[in-house]
């Protein structure tokens, strides 16, 4: 496709990064400002920062402990939400199994639910069902990291679906020919080709888990609290600490780019399928 | 040729998962719904009541406008998201300086919270106190009062959720654009298409699947929108920007009417699988019978 002046490029991203960004700006300056002067007359430029809400978040340590159980938690089920999908993306797409389609669309339904009905039903199976002498399922991160999968599973299968379904099958066939096992077809053949998917998928997944509140709130108390549950302390029936709350929200930006740095490399355009498909 | 056991093999962790997470929740809900249950109110023992709570719904009104408001919610949101995000993911497909700088930037509101993000939003806009209201008010003389002016509100609504998602909408469909074959596109510039005919007749019919994937997801989560929602307007003024999620979460919570709470749930449930079913039906049809590559 044609590629148009780079300057003019850079000038529209620098006007819609100018949108995108505002709204975190904003929360940056709620970060710095005491409480009094939240309710003053606004204005977009700060002329004093005050850290005391950054220095009392840093110097929590609960608040640390649930940045640490989010991470682990987010990390560990994105990982084995992408790995999962990927596995199941493909059988869907290279295998005749009977009632594939419908299985493909069942997965879905499991995200359409409304969350505060069943919340209920998630309790009772944490703390009643899946339970093994004193140890339950509730409260551990284990639990949360099974339960994101209701959501994370089902999102990671419909954005895989399409890039895997793309991959031409001419090149699998190929591959079988040369003698490659199923396995290595997967892995020599699939998994590069799907990298910009993957990492797609990975981050998303890792989002929705990094940013679930409600689950995290009635099914954990304090051994796998997570951040985003630690933040919403802060906002009370009488009233919210919005400094301290955007400090925290500030503070859990950082982990996040982090790791959206890491994985963003891999968003490239994979190899030319030109070459080996005709 | 191969053995369709491995296939099988390989969806088995997801069919067990969300069929212990997914099933079961699901019948507990459907059992309950069929019950008069108000765990710490007038009937703290289940009462099975047959179908009175369905039939008590089909005259709510206060459920019905929130079905509708919502449905309004979810097609101004998604439609504008994915719109943006295309059109965001080919920009993406340039090659120009600090491409992945802004790539960076421009998923930065997916990493915050939606309990945040409404409370930023907030902020920003509470008459008196909000940096939006006060901008509009000096520029352009418009007064913006989220807690009187229903369409406000509810055009606000729309505005954080296209705000949040979008990069959602751009990164998968990048994913998409970035796995297609190059050829059709070389061999329609040879055939000499102009850029409509190009995207009408090659790009749009090899990424539909992937626009089909995304449109689901963004429908089915505008419609169970809380949180952000929630801290933004708490469902006001009035009712206007009251979607069915937070009807649902107001008669659960503060009047722990779970019965009742239950079987809207179910109903809603179905309503997006129906709609859902139907959407899909009608696209995943059409692809397959022009399935060209």
């Amino acid at each position: 496709m044609r590629s148009g002046n780079p300057l003019l490029y850079l000038a529209l991203w620098f006007f819609l990064s100018l949108l995108t960004l505002f709204p975190i700006y904003w929360l940056f300056v709620v970060s710095v400002k005491p409480a009094v002067d939240l309710f003053t007359t606004p204005s977009v430029i700060l002329d004093a920062i005050y850290w005391k809400n950054y220095v009392n978040v840093i110097n929590n340590e609960t608040l640390r402990g649930y940045m640490i159980n989010s991470l682990i938690i987010s990390t560990t089920n994105a990982l084995l939400v992408t790995a999962l999908a990927f596995l199941a993306c493909y059988a869907l797409s290279r295998f005749e199994l009977a009632g594939k389609e419908n299985i493909f669309f069942w997965t879905i339904t499991n995200r359409m639910a409304p969350a505060a009905v069943f919340l209920l039903p998630f309790y009772l199976l944490f703390t009643q069902v899946f339970t093994f002498g004193d140890w339950k399922l509730y409260d551990t991160k284990i639990g949360m990291i099974l339960l994101y999968c209701t959501f994370n599973l089902p999102f990671a299968i419909w954005t895989l679906r399409p890039t895997i379904d793309g991959i031409p099958k001419e090149l699998d066939e190929a591959a079988t020919v040369d003698g490659a096992s199923t396995w290595q077809v997967i892995y020599e053949v699939i998994f590069p080709l799907a990298r910009p998917g993957l990492a797609v998928t990975l981050i998303l997944t890792w989002v929705f888990a990094w940013n679930e509140f409600l689950l995290a709130a009635t099914l954990t108390s304090f051994n796998a609290r997570t951040i985003t549950t630690g933040l919403s302390e802060y906002v009370t029936t009488t009233g919210t600490e919005w400094g301290a709350m955007a400090a925290i929200a500030v503070i859990t930006l950082i982990p996040a780019l982090i790791i959206f740095a890491v994985v963003q490399r891999h968003i490239v355009a994979g190899l030319t399928f030109g070459a080996v498909k005709e | 040729m191969r053995s369709n056991t491995v296939g099988w093999l390989m969806l088995a962790p997801t069919i067990a998962i969300l069929g212990i997470f997914g099933i079961i929740p699901f019948i507990y809900v459907l059992y309950v719904s069929f019950h008069q249950w108000n765990p710490f109110g007038a009937s703290p023992d289940m009462i099975y009541n047959g179908a009175n709570n369905f039939r008590r719904l089909v005259f709510d009104a206060e459920f019905l406008t929130s079905i509708a408001f919502t449905m309004k919610f979810a097609f101004f949101a998604v439609i504008s998201e994915v719109a943006l995000g295309y059109l965001l993911a080919q920009l993406f497909m340039k090659e120009f300086p600090g491409r992945g700088f802004f790539r960076t930037i421009h998923t930065l509101p997916l990493i915050v919270a939606p309990i945040v993000v409404g409370s930023v939003w907030r902020l920003m806009t509470t008459p008196s106190i909000g940096i939006i209201p006060y901008l509009l008010k000096s520029w352009f003389g418009y007064d913006l009062n989220i807690g009187r002016d229903a369409t406000a509100a509810f055009a606000l609504t729309v505005i954080m959720d296209i705000w949040h998602w979008t990069p959602l909408v751009t990164l998968t469909l990048l994913a998409a654009l970035l796995a297609l074959p190059k050829e059709p596109f070389e061999q329609a510039q040879i055939d000499g298409a102009n850029r409509r005919q190009i995207f009408w007749h090659v790009t749009l019919p090899m990424i539909r699947p992937a626009i089909l994937a995304t449109v689901f997801i963004r429908l089915m989560d505008a419609l169970r929108t809380v949180d952000e929602v929630w801290m933004l307007t708490s469902g006001g003024p009035g009712a206007a920007t009251r979607y069915v999620g937070l009807h649902i979460w107001k008669i659960v919570f503060p009047k722990t009417d779970y019965g009742y709470g239950a079987a809207i749930s179910v109903i809603v449930l179905y309503l997006t699988l129906v709609m859902c079913w139907l959407l899909y039906v009608a696209l995943v049809a059409r692809r397959e019978r022009k399935r060209t590559f």
